[in-house]
């Protein structure tokens, strides 16, 4: 019987997450492959570009450059994970709202101001639940009690 | 409110931050952080030695000034220092502003190195994950050279917290991406597999992701994974929900888990174990089942969660397109996802459902929602949604609704979006040419698509239906009738002046005898159009008409005085004005005879492959529509060449008006459009086989074999008894990416009854300054002396690159030492005397000898007795 072997990519995974406001400010860049800071620039403002022109009627999965975006808007933020053009996109669609939800926890209730006046604690939760550019940890419960045992530490 | 813990609070911070949000212009910002960059360069300069609470607020200022877009440089030095506090809110910032800010100066490097290393061996589980994290972040050369050994260790070493475990996880896989070489496989791969048992549901998680990325590469050293992959989906899938209760996300059992557990199961085939195939089998219905079943809850996390898996499984199920039962129940699924109310449902069932139109189990279950899909071609306000309808269409198109397909497609094609004008137009063309029983209808739509989408129409597309009209006796006259009403159109495309203008030239006869296309009445109407067009277009213009002075003696005249004209003799062009010049002096001068001769009907083409399927790969890129790859092929390495070289053989002996082998049977199944558009796999074109490095690896193992401007290929071999196992490194110098790499071994008869080398398929893509690893497993069979040659193709640039390398697999590799005493070596040693057991070479040696040193090395290898 022959097999319908569909081509897997070796690069399965993360490429960047990305927050933006609307404004196109970037409020967390976290990279999981090797660009240098002007193609990390020129990626951002293609991002932006590509993201805020969909609303409502779109999906939230876009095509973007050999990759795609998966995206989602809370309030005037823009949350991107881009990933390879075979994962699985509802599964980082609810990663993306995983990870918002821990935030809003950690945060309690978050907002954008928050992301910027505690950037360097921001990428502490990334990494937590994300890392080497695949999903590390799932678990909202373990999440947040790391991060709060985190918290009280010197 | 800004969350400010106690003991963190960095007020400095907050305030700085403040300052800047509050600066009305570009410059005020500016100047704020000049102000402040002075201010930490002379803290960081000054005699006071700064306390680990002011460095760690002041690297931290660095690196928001850093992420706000401004060079930053200095400071790492004291990002550096604070990875040896003992505190973590200190060492957390260290190696972030390292992580953000990365810098190749190697003392730098070789301090990071050391805190790294500090941490690592702390035993504090903290400390060990910001260590880890940094090395996944960072995942350099350095930092892999340094710890790609320690890390495994850490990974299963029983007294290893699992959260760390998750990190050390994680961090092989980034090293294991970015240097092949130095993460040692084998001894600990049991381990590892052994993960999938863990009973923390984050370890298994992390774990999947790592054996998958592995697997990828060396499936048969992870196949033991396959069962417990199965036990542990089954109990996900099975659990009842208080089971995972920190693992359930909207009363969905472990989601991500799940779907990274069926990605890991498609590196692999089905299981051949009955049992184990079952149960596999069972967790995919139940997973089908749980799409039935009424939604526990309203929310959409909960029915993307549920999806997520749902859609993984599918892909699974696709992938082993074995379960005839299976991929009609998956096709059934994503029939109702087509018309559900969310959009991304829609676009999702409409991508899965091309994959599955061509599996031969579900091609005629994909067919029966034709009507949908041609529903949300017209439907559809999301551009990309349509995008997938269009490529499903394509893939579900046979010879039963190709008429209808293609007619959607051009009603499609008026209203389409411009970005994807091209791509339809070729798909149109393709499926055309390829489903035509009637080829006056592959006329009329070639001719529907210049009209239509003129613009994107390319050339290989009307080159085409030429090639076609010209092989074809029986669509000539059809396709002169066709295009001479055509060109009536007041304003008709450039393409179509081409596409008339050569056919009129050539079949302009089969309509003369009508008066209303007459010779003068073609030649007016295509005049007409002439001063409207391109240079190249004028100029086959110009050719048609010569070939009108031949066909049509009663115009003559009045071509050779359009001819003759300023406008054509004096013309601008020298392409136009030399064929005018020509082609009015030839119907001057030359006999009715030679004139018919020299513009005697083309001849037919020979058959030869579509460009256009190349034209539209190459559009679509790589491995990016499965059934656009031409050399489909398994992550275990088997690729499906065979059938393509088989229909190379049949067309090419059928008659030369089939040009295109389509009267054979179209196949079902995996390779619609491959047997007809079969790529030549010929093997590659003899080149040189460099073995300019081979030499040096008579002694040794390691080390590179052949480089160029280009690729650098490295190896790294190891032998035992007669087995050996060599690493095969292809190091893509450029920044672009190679494509269509393939590599394989090629021995001389004599050598593979001696050698059997089996290499492990590679990725055809290498991305700009990757590297990527290929295994090749060698056994010794019998004594040889030739070498194998490893062949290398790729693409770069869009030109073919072709490099034959012989391999250093030589006979001594496979020699073993052994030992004996000097009385039983001489028993041997004196045995050996017949004549060609013996020989003496005496040469003159390049460089002088100097005794001592020889001596020397002679006392050293004194083991070395040949």
């Amino acid at each position: 019987m022959p097999h319908l072997f569909i081509f897997l990519s070796c690069f399965l995974q993360i490429r960047f997450i990305l927050i933006q406001n609307r404004a196109g400010k970037t409020r967390l860049a976290k990279w999981y492959m090797q660009f240098d800071d002007d193609e990390k620039q020129k990626l951002i403002e293609e991002v932006h570009a590509v993201v805020t022109v969909r609303d409502a009627k779109h999906t939230n999965f876009v095509e973007f450059r050999n990759f795609k975006i998966i995206y989602r808007r809370y309030a005037g933020l823009y949350f991107c994970i881009c990933v390879d053009v075979t994962d699985n996109n509802l599964a980082y669609l609810e990663g993306i709202h995983n990870f918002v939800e821990v935030l809003n926890e950690y945060f309690h209730n978050v907002c954008e101001l928050d992301l910027v006046f505690n950037f360097y604690k921001v990428y502490t939760v990334v990494d937590e639940m994300f890392l080497a550019g695949e999903i590390r940890e799932t678990s909202q419960t373990k999440v947040l009690k790391q991060l709060l045992m985190l918290q009280s530490l010197e | 409110m800004p969350a400010v813990s106690k003991g963190d609070g960095m007020r400095g911070l907050a305030v700085f931050i403040s300052d800047i949000r509050n600066c009305k212009s570009k410059e005020a910002e500016i100047k704020r952080i000049n102000k402040e960059l002075a201010n930490i360069r002379s803290k960081f300069k000054g005699d006071k030695a700064l306390d680990g609470y002011s460095k760690k607020k002041y690297v931290c200022k660095l690196l928001f000034i850093f992420l706000l877009g401004h060079d930053i440089d200095f400071g790492h030095m004291e990002a550096v220092n604070l990875l040896s506090s003992n505190k973590y809110t200190e060492k957390q910032i260290g190696y972030l502003f390292i992580s953000v800010l990365v810098n190749s100066n190697s003392d730098l490097i070789r301090l990071i190195n050391n805190g790294i290393k500090n941490d690592l061996a702390s035993r504090n589980p903290t400390f060990m994950n910001l260590a880890l994290h940094c090395i996944a972040n960072v995942g350099s050369r350095e930092m892999a050279e340094a710890f790609a050994s320690e890390i495994p260790r850490v990974l299963v070493a029983r007294d290893t917290m699992d959260s760390v475990k998750q990190s050390a996880a994680l961090c092989l896989l980034r090293l294991n991406r970015t240097s092949p070489d130095l993460v040692p496989m084998g001894e600990w791969t049991a381990r590892v597999v052994h993960l999938l048992n863990d009973q923390h549901l984050g370890v298994v998680t992390a774990a999947t992701s790592l054996i998958t990325t592995l697997a990828q590469k060396n499936p048969d050293d992870f196949k033991t994974s396959v069962s417990l992959a199965v036990a542990r989906l089954s109990r996900i899938v099975t659990s009842a929900s208080i089971d995972l209760q920190d693992y359930t996300y909207y009363f969905v059992a472990a989601p991500w888990l799940s779907v990274k557990l069926l990605r890991l199961l498609q590196c692999y085939p089905p299981p051949e174990d009955a049992a184990l195939r079952s149960r596999l089998t069972e967790c995919l219905e139940t997973i089908l089942n749980k799409a039935q079943e009424p939604p526990k809850s309203k929310k959409v996390q909960h029915s993307n969660a549920k999806n997520a898996v749902l859609f993984e499984a599918i892909a699974l199920i696709i992938h082993h397109d074995s379960e005839p039962t299976l991929l009609v129940r998956a096709c059934n699924q994503l029939g109702q996802f087509l018309q559900h109310r969310e959009t991304n449902l829609r676009y999702l069932a409409l991508e899965s459902m091309c994959t599955l139109a061509s599996s031969e189990f579900s091609h005629e279950a994909v067919k029966t929602h034709m009507e949908t899909v041609i529903n949300a071609l017209k439907t559809e306000r999301d551009v990309s949604v349509r995008q997938r309808a269009v490529d499903l269409l394509y893939a579900m198109c046979d010879r039963s609704n190709a008429k209808q397909i293609v007619a959607e497609m051009l009603s499609y094609l008026e209203t389409a979006d411009y970005s994807i004008r091209e791509e339809i137009v070729l798909k149109v063309a393709i499926l055309a040419e390829k489903y035509a029983v009637d080829y006056t209808w592959y006329v009329d739509t070639i001719l529907n698509l210049i009209r239509i989408a003129g613009d994107y129409v390319s050339e290989e597309v009307w080159y085409r239906v030429i090639q076609i009209v010209i092989n074809r006796d029986d669509v000539q006259g059809y396709a002169a009738k066709t295009v001479f009403e055509a060109l009536q159109a007041p304003a008709c495309h450039e393409n179509l002046v081409k596409v008339g203008g050569y056919i009129l030239g050539e079949f302009g006869n089969l309509i003369a005898g009508d008066s209303r296309s007459s010779p003068l009445v073609q030649f007016n109407l295509l005049h007409s159009k002439f001063h409207l067009c391109s240079v190249p277009t004028r100029a086959l213009l110009l050719s048609a008409y010569i070939k009108f002075i031949n066909l049509f003696p009663e115009v003559k005249a009045t071509i050779q005085d359009v001819l003759r004209s300023d406008s054509q003799l004096r013309n601008a062009d020298v392409e136009l004005q030399q064929r005018a010049v020509e082609y009015l002096r030839l119907s001057c001068i030359a006999s009715t005879d030679i004139l018919a001769t020299v513009l005697e009907e083309m001849p037919p083409f020979p058959e030869r492959e579509s460009s256009i399927l190349a034209k539209l790969k190459k559009k679509k890129g790589p491995g990016k529509l499965p059934d656009m790859d031409d050399s489909r092929r398994s992550v275990n390495g088997s690729t499906e060449h065979s059938e393509n070289t088989d229909t190379t053989n049949k067309s090419s002996t059928h008659s030369f008006t089939d040009v295109l082998n389509l009267n054979s049977a179209p196949s079902s199944g995996a390779n619609l459009l491959i047997d007809v558009f079969s790529e030549s796999s010929a093997p590659p074109a003899a080149t040189d086989v460099s073995e300019e490095n081979f030499p040096r690896f008579v002694c040794k193992n390691n080390g590179v074999i052949y480089e160029n401007q280009l690729l650098q290929i490295g190896l790294k071999s190891e032998y035992r008894q007669n087995l050996g196992r060599m690493y095969v490194f292809y190091g893509n110098k450029t920044s672009t990416q190679f494509l269509s790499f393939s590599s394989s071994v090629s021995s001389s008869d004599a050598l593979k009854s001696q050698l059997n080398v089996h290499s492990k398929a590679v990725d055809p893509v290498i991305e700009g300054g990757a590297q990527m690893q290929q295994i090749l497993n060698i056994e010794c069979v019998s004594d040889f002396s030739d070498a194998p040659v490893l062949n290398i193709q790729f693409r770069y640039g869009g030109a073919l690159q072709n490099i034959a390398v012989k391999l250093p697999v030589m006979l001594n590799k496979f020699f073993q030492p052994t030992e004996m005493m000097s009385q039983d070596f001489f028993q041997r040693w004196k045995q050996l005397g017949a004549p060609q057991q013996e020989v003496q070479k005496i040469f003159k040696a390049k460089h002088p000898m100097d005794t001592e040193v020889a001596k020397a090395k002679v006392k050293r290898h004194k083991s070395l007795w040949l």
